[in-house]
């Protein structure tokens, strides 16, 4: 099931970013936010990966290249610019993505259904970050227009067709471009104009390629697990 | 954490579900009603607390004074004629 496991390593590693948060948030509401999104996705991470075979096993026990998620989910937390930038940019993607899912007939029409409540207000909650950095003051203008500048390039990636996943890509594509540029627009930021992809970016994540800080993030998500085989709480 | 922003108190108010009031939940900080909407739902209704939440800045509501609490509150204490336990409740009157 190459389509569930990379939708589900999506959702997982976003996860796992963002629960990086805890702890960290720049305050207590916020962080409780970015918690209750990564509990979604994990959610979601979990019905998606038991499709494939044994949760724990595919989360904990596989190596780097065997991940199929985006670039995009992967990419370090930042300052929160950049965190606010990778929901926006993903939320969006997965929200039309899982939109059209649901209305379809496949696999994963009813997990899809249930998700595309819970990624709306991940992309409300992106939306709303990214008005109010953008437009908020000098210095949190600048900082949201470097993320978004820095975060494109891993964009373009997110519209490569997966195998059994039955979407249009081509009017993905053009949703998303249409939602993320009214909200950039709006935040009176610049929507970025570089590649989305490139020579530079291998943009490869669905292949098992990925950029060099995952390494390190699979290392401390699958730590425990690989010191304590079968630990429980 | 929450004591380095400047982010103004809110005040929570959350109905749990229909036909019922709107209940203090408690408080959060948040930079504005729409950003406090949405840190409540999160920190409030994340277990399926309520159907609707209420928002109102902390600084906008009035309280009674401690210091009046006898000339507010006392002379209540000695009427209790005012509560309704006087009567008798039928049989089958629900909710009550």
């Amino acid at each position: 099931m190459t389509a569930a496991l990379a939708l589900g390593d999506d959702a997982l590693v976003l996860s796992h970013r963002l629960g990086e948060w805890a702890g960290h948030a720049p305050v207590l509401e916020e962080e409780v936010a970015l918690a209750n999104i990564a509990l979604d996705l994990l959610g979601q991470a979990r019905v998606l990966l038991s499709l494939v075979g044994d949760e724990d096993e595919l989360a904990y026990l596989r190596e780097e290249r065997a991940f199929r998620n985006v670039q995009l989910v992967e990419q370090p937390n930042g300052d929160f610019a950049h965190t606010i930038a990778r929901q926006l940019y993903f939320s969006t993607y997965q929200r039309l993505l899982y939109e059209q899912l649901a209305a379809g007939e496949s696999a994963f029409a009813g997990l899809a259904a249930k998700a595309v409540k819970e990624v709306a207000y991940h992309q409300d909650h992106a939306e709303h970050w990214t008005l109010r950095l953008g437009d908020g003051t000098d210095e949190s203008h600048d900082r949201m227009q470097l993320a978004v500048d820095a975060l494109w390039r891993f964009t373009g990636e997110l519209f490569e067709p997966v195998e059994g996943v039955e979407v249009d890509w081509q009017s993905l594509r053009s949703g998303w471009l249409e939602s993320v540029s009214a909200v950039l627009e709006r935040a009176t930021l610049t929507l970025p104009t570089g590649p989305q992809a490139g020579a530079w970016t291998a943009g490869a994540g669905r292949q098992g390629i990925h950029t060099e800080p995952f390494g390190r993030m699979i290392a401390e998500m699958q730590h425990l697990h690989r010191s304590h085989p079968g630990a429980s709480w | 954490m929450s004591s380095s922003t400047e982010w103004p108190l809110w005040e929570v108010f959350v109905r749990s579900r229909r036909g019922l009031s709107h209940t203090h939940a408690g408080s959060l900080h948040a930079p504005d009603a729409e950003m406090a909407l949405r840190n409540a739902r999160d920190l409030y209704t994340r277990r399926s607390e309520g159907v609707s939440i209420w928002v109102v800045p902390s600084a906008q509501v009035t309280a009674s004074s401690p210091d009046e609490k006898d000339s507010f509150f006392e002379p209540a204490g000695d009427k209790p004629y005012r509560h309704p336990t006087f009567y008798e409740i039928p049989e089958g009157v629900k909710h009550l």
